[in-house]
């Protein structure tokens, strides 16, 4: 920041004219840089923060990230602080736990910065990216095999109430490796408006782990003020940036719930009287989605990278939702949990056909020569035997041909044995990859393998390479 | 003399300037202590409201505006090709040198380098009379461009100096012309132009030539003509942005415009990392070389998202001018559209539909007319052309929301990609029943002429298979396969061959990412061939169920992946096999009949 912002102390203004929603309307202000830090004082005395969204000759806009229950328009003083919204960043930070807005509150003592970043930060330029494409295995066979995670790639999951999304993130933050290697590594988590409960469920996963050194963790829970869930995300991505960037180290960013994110953002829109986009959130949604998920990746000459898991509820299912859809625009790629796997008590309950990996291409050119065949071929059979089960609840199970019927068996077996894994079961990708041959090999005739080129299937199948070895 | 006004609100990257009277609209200006680079985009008595193509964060009232008498413009000449550019045509790759792989706000560098020498071969002599468009000389830009030196369009006279051949740089003066009123022009390499005027051209012509894009569900059944326009609406996943670098690649144009509008840095990394690897299927030589690109990601300012799809079609038209096929890629113009709502948003303006300003419908139809083939402006009549395609991410994947309908309305060309065809990992997801291409009049001779006579009615037969599946689709839903006729099934079957063995095309394969159209046609011969035999020999009485075992299958599902040199042995080859297998079906069939 190179205004010369020394050059503004701070103001204190008395001078309140409006209250509404999360929003107060400074009068006789003329000098509120935008997006300036400020602090308001109510009139008992308690300390909120907030920023300005509006300047203007003789007015500002303040967003109180603590909400204003309790302000009034006489009492309540307002001092413009004169630099933007930072956040102290240090090595320190591993391992302690903050609130929404960077401050510890786990009882230690206050962080001794190495250096104070703009919670915003700055966009990376195109040109200094490094594609994402070094395999990330996560032991999980549906992800690993069909929907494979790149380091620096943003995957969300997107979900529904009541699926056990959390679960996953937590086996797959505990279980991600780059196989082969070993290098540093941390974990940013960032809870966005979800319950206590939730969050102990992570603390408790990391702390079994042994993870809970290299974790950073930032708490925004339900109770927590709804405004500030705007800044947390950005928060915790400044540290991520600074850990990977500047201490070469690998960051896996997990953020749950982005959907209360996107909620607050309506909330301050709707105070403003914006002109709302689709089902009320603001025109603006997308852009500002793409500044939290576009900060994660690599840079050419640097050794750290942030890959990012967020997890978004879909409401009612809803795939089509404004704040779903638009993740879905930016990441690359989406898991996405599906309840009638997990009533069937299918674990993850995964449904690979919407599903996508949209890195798997890079990726899969270092791992085997067969996985991405493989892959296609799984699609193709899992999606044949999908259309099956709708024609089979129509016409009954006799009018199929011996095709078909071998396609629909392959789509149980399928769903049993190669989605299906325990919570706590690491599967390597060679494991993962001889699951798939084997489903093929029972289920599938040969001549149907159309997606697998006759070398890699002389070359990787088992039943092709047992023969050469015995 | 350029206004200097001081800012008096500042909402976002909308910011209100006073005392700027004098101003024009749409005039550069530097906004702040950092010099922010921003556009008027209204005037109000003495008050200027400027969307800023930086982040606004900590400006504050009172800092000072000043104009620059300038509109937001681009600079034209060598040095463009091969470049990564923002939304406002400012060079990444040295904003990353000058100030690290962060975007620094204030930075500013030139467009065109200006220590780099070209060569200049001159073509014109002094003393001949020159128009807007003549062509001083030319230099060459890259091993696949040779970049021609115009007279600016609105200069004209007669050519009184003349650079001799040599090396110059883009802001030496090559060239001096008297105008008739007797103003003397000093001509450098280098023009600029404002990016919201269209260059002007003489004539518009017909689209009577395909833009072939190597993609065979493309070509062969929704083709786009050379300066035609085309939309690829789809909802996330169904592969907008692979389609959108496949025509990058494979297009048959002699420059390539990438406009990667709101969408992912990594896209345009990939481009980065790829396009200088990849080979030109004609030339062999680097992609990178046809080609600019402007990136203007989703997560850098707004504003300057709304100006970057008239920075590349500036780019584009400039490039026709010299009589050259240009294609320009646009992903997405939903971003664009949601950039153009934010700024209306901040102005306050009544919305139209979901939000959207009144005048989206008018600024696509806009941009989609800057397309066309054209008689360029110059005494030689050269013909160029600006095809656009446009993808289009609307919300939810509804193709009923305003930026999708709006683009409907102009485009020539839709290619519908389609979430349940990605879904099975049917790529590209271009859905056949509901895509179009309204040139397939007008290019029909074309293909009749350069391709085969008989390939307007091979496309037809193809279609009417398909649209035949879908009928019986839907019956096999109700009912079950098996109480369809033999042929209907066959039908079924056929349809299936030319899904997966003809459309579908994997874009990552090293021989089916490219498929020339003498080969796709070759493909459908095949394939058309094989269903007339299947037909003969089921009238025959040979079972469905036996043809669909014969070997011959698996050579038909194959073609795609034979290098294009071989196609044309295998194809005889597979006609014959197709003969023999059949012939010999039916015979066995009769000997157990008897």
């Amino acid at each position: 920041m190179s205004i010369p912002l020394s050059a503004f102390k701070a103001r204190k203004y008395r001078t309140v004219s409006e209250i509404s929603g999360p929003l107060l309307i400074v009068k006789n202000v003329n000098d509120a840089a935008y997006n300036e830090l400020v602090k308001v004082e109510t009139g008992s005395g308690e300390m909120r923060s907030g920023v300005v969204l509006e300047s203007a000759d003789g007015y500002a806009v303040v967003q109180v990230f603590e909400g204003t229950s309790g302000l009034d328009i006489e009492r309540t003083a307002v001092t413009f602080l004169g630099e933007t919204l930072k956040v102290p960043v240090s090595m320190e930070m591993l391992g302690r736990i903050f609130d929404g807005k960077g401050q510890p509150i786990d009882g230690g003592p206050p962080i001794i910065p190495e250096e104070e970043l703009d919670v915003y930060g700055s966009p990376i330029n195109p040109s200094a990216r490094e594609y994402p494409k070094e395999f990330i295995q996560t032991g999980i066979s549906v992800i690993d095999g069909m929907n494979t995670l790149s380091r620096g790639q943003k995957l969300p999951i997107f979900t529904e109430a009541g699926l056990p999304h959390n679960i996953l993130a937590a086996q797959i933050a505990r279980q991600a490796t780059i196989p082969g290697k070993e290098e540093e590594f941390a974990i940013v988590f960032a809870a966005i408006g979800i319950t206590a409960e939730e969050a102990m469920f992570f603390r408790n996963e990391f702390v079994r782990t042994g993870a809970i050194e290299r974790l950073v963790t930032f708490l925004n829970l339900a109770e927590n003020p709804a405004i500030e869930r705007v800044i947390t995300p950005h928060v915790a991505l400044t540290v991520a940036e600074y850990l990977a960037f500047e201490h070469d180290m690998h960051l896996l960013v997990i953020m749950t719930d982005m959907l209360n994110y996107g909620e607050a953002l309506r909330e301050i829109s709707a105070a403003r009287a914006e002109v709302p986009g689709r089902r009320g959130y603001p025109g603006y949604l997308y852009t500002s989605l793409a500044q939290i998920y576009e900060r994660c990746g690599r840079i050419r000459g640097r050794k750290g990278s942030i890959t990012l898991i967020p997890v978004v509820t879909m409401p009612g299912g809803d795939i089509t939702h404004p704040v779903v859809d638009l993740t879905g625009y930016i990441t690359e790629g989406q898991l996405i949990m599906s309840r009638e796997l997990h009533r069937k008590g299918i674990y993850p309950p995964l449904n690979p056909l919407p599903s996508l990996s949209r890195l798997m291409k890079e990726a899969t050119r270092y791992t085997r020569k067969d996985h991405m065949q493989l892959s296609d071929m799984l699609y193709y059979c899992y999606s044949e035997a999908q259309d099956l089960r709708s024609l089979v609840a129509v016409v009954g199970e006799e009018a199929l041909t011996e095709r078909d019927k071998a396609y629909l068996a392959f789509g149980d077996a399928f769903e049993r044995r190669f989605i299906n894994q325990g919570v706590y079961e690491n599967r390597s990708l060679d494991t993962t990859l001889e699951i798939a041959w084997n489903l093929l090999i029972e289920y599938i005739p040969e001549s149907e393998w159309k997606r697998l080129d006759p070398e890699v299937i002389k070359a990787y199948c088992p039943k092709y390479r047992k023969e050469k070895s015995s | 003399m350029p206004s200097t006004g001081r800012i008096v609100r500042i909402a976002g990257p909308v910011v209100v300037a006073k005392g700027m009277k004098g101003s024009q609209m749409f005039e550069l200006v530097n906004v702040g202590e950092l010099n922010l680079i921003g556009e008027i985009i209204r005037l109000q008595e003495d008050l200027a409201t400027i969307q800023v193509y930086e982040e606004t964060s900590g400006l504050r009232p009172g800092e000072k505006v000043v104009g620059t008498g300038q509109l937001l413009s681009v600079e034209l000449g060598p040095g463009i090709l091969s470049q990564i550019y923002d939304g406002i045509q400012r060079p990444l790759e040295i904003i990353k040198e000058n100030t690290g792989d962060f975007i620094a706000r204030g930075v500013s560098a030139p467009a065109l380098p200006r220590d780099k020498k070209w060569s200049f071969t001159p073509k014109l002599k002094a003393g001949s009379k020159v128009t807007g468009g003549d062509i001083l000389g030319v230099v060459p830009e890259t091993p696949l461009v040779v970049h021609k030196v115009m007279v600016p369009p609105d200069v004209q006279g007669v050519l009184e100096e003349i650079a001799p051949e040599g090396d110059y740089t883009v802001e030496d003066v090559i060239a001096k012309v008297r105008a008739p009123n007797g103003a003397l022009h000093e001509l450098a390499m280098m023009q600029r132009w404002p990016v919201r005027k269209p260059r002007p051209y003489k004539t518009k012509l017909d689209p009577i030539q395909p833009l072939l894009t190597g993609q065979r569900i493309i070509d062969s059944l929704f083709p786009i003509a050379k300066g035609g326009t085309a939309a690829i609406p789809g909802g996330f996943g169904t592969g907008k942005t692979v389609t959108q670098h496949q025509l990058a690649q494979w297009a048959d144009a002699k420059v390539i415009v990438y406009i990667g509008c709101g969408e992912r840095g990594n896209e345009m990394t990939e481009m980065l990392e790829r396009f200088p690897e990849l080979r030109d299927p004609r030339t062999g030589r680097p992609l990178m070389e046809r080609t600019v690109m402007i990136a203007n990601t989703s997560n850098m300012p707004v504003a300057a998202r709304e100006a970057s799809i008239y920075t590349g079609v500036t780019i584009a038209e400039y490039f026709r001018d010299m009589g050259y096929d240009v294609a320009l890629m646009a992903d997405s113009t939903s971003r664009w559209a949601e950039a153009l709502r934010e700024i209306s948003g901040r102005l306050e303006e009544m919305p139209g539909e979901e939000g959207y300003p009144p005048y989206l419908g008018a600024r696509l139809a806009e941009f989609y007319e800057r397309a066309g083939r054209v008689v360029t402006l110059g005494s030689e009549d050269r013909v160029g052309s600006v095809s656009i395609i446009g993808a289009v991410s609307p919300p939810g994947g509804d193709f009923s929301e305003p930026v999708v309908q709006a683009t409907l309305r102009i485009v020539k060309v839709f290619w519908a990609l389609d979430t349940a065809l990605a879904y099975r990992r049917h790529f590209p997801a271009i859905n056949w029943l509901t895509s179009y291409s309204l040139y397939l009049e007008t290019l029909e001779e074309w293909f009749r002429n350069n391709v085969a006579p008989d390939w307007p009615e091979l496309r037809k037969e193809v279609m009417a298979i398909l649209q035949k599946e879908a009928e019986l689709l839907e019956i096999v839903r109700l009912v079950g396969p098996d109480a369809l006729p033999e042929a209907d099934r066959a039908t079924l079957e056929v349809a299936r061959m030319i899904r997966e063995d003809f459309l579908m095309q994997h874009a990552y394969h090293p021989v089916d990412t490219y498929c020339s159209i003498e080969k796709s046609y070759l493909m459908l011969k095949v394939i058309l061939y094989f269903n007339k035999k299947v037909r003969e020999a089921i009238a025959n009485g040979a079972p469905l169920t036996r043809i669909l075992r014969l070997p011959v299958r698996e050579d038909i599902a194959r073609m795609k992946i034979v290098p294009y040199d071989k196609i044309k042995d295998t194809v005889e080859d597979v006609m014959r096999k197709i003969d023999e297998q059949i012939t010999s079906l039916v015979k066995s069939q009769k000997v157990v009949v008897v």
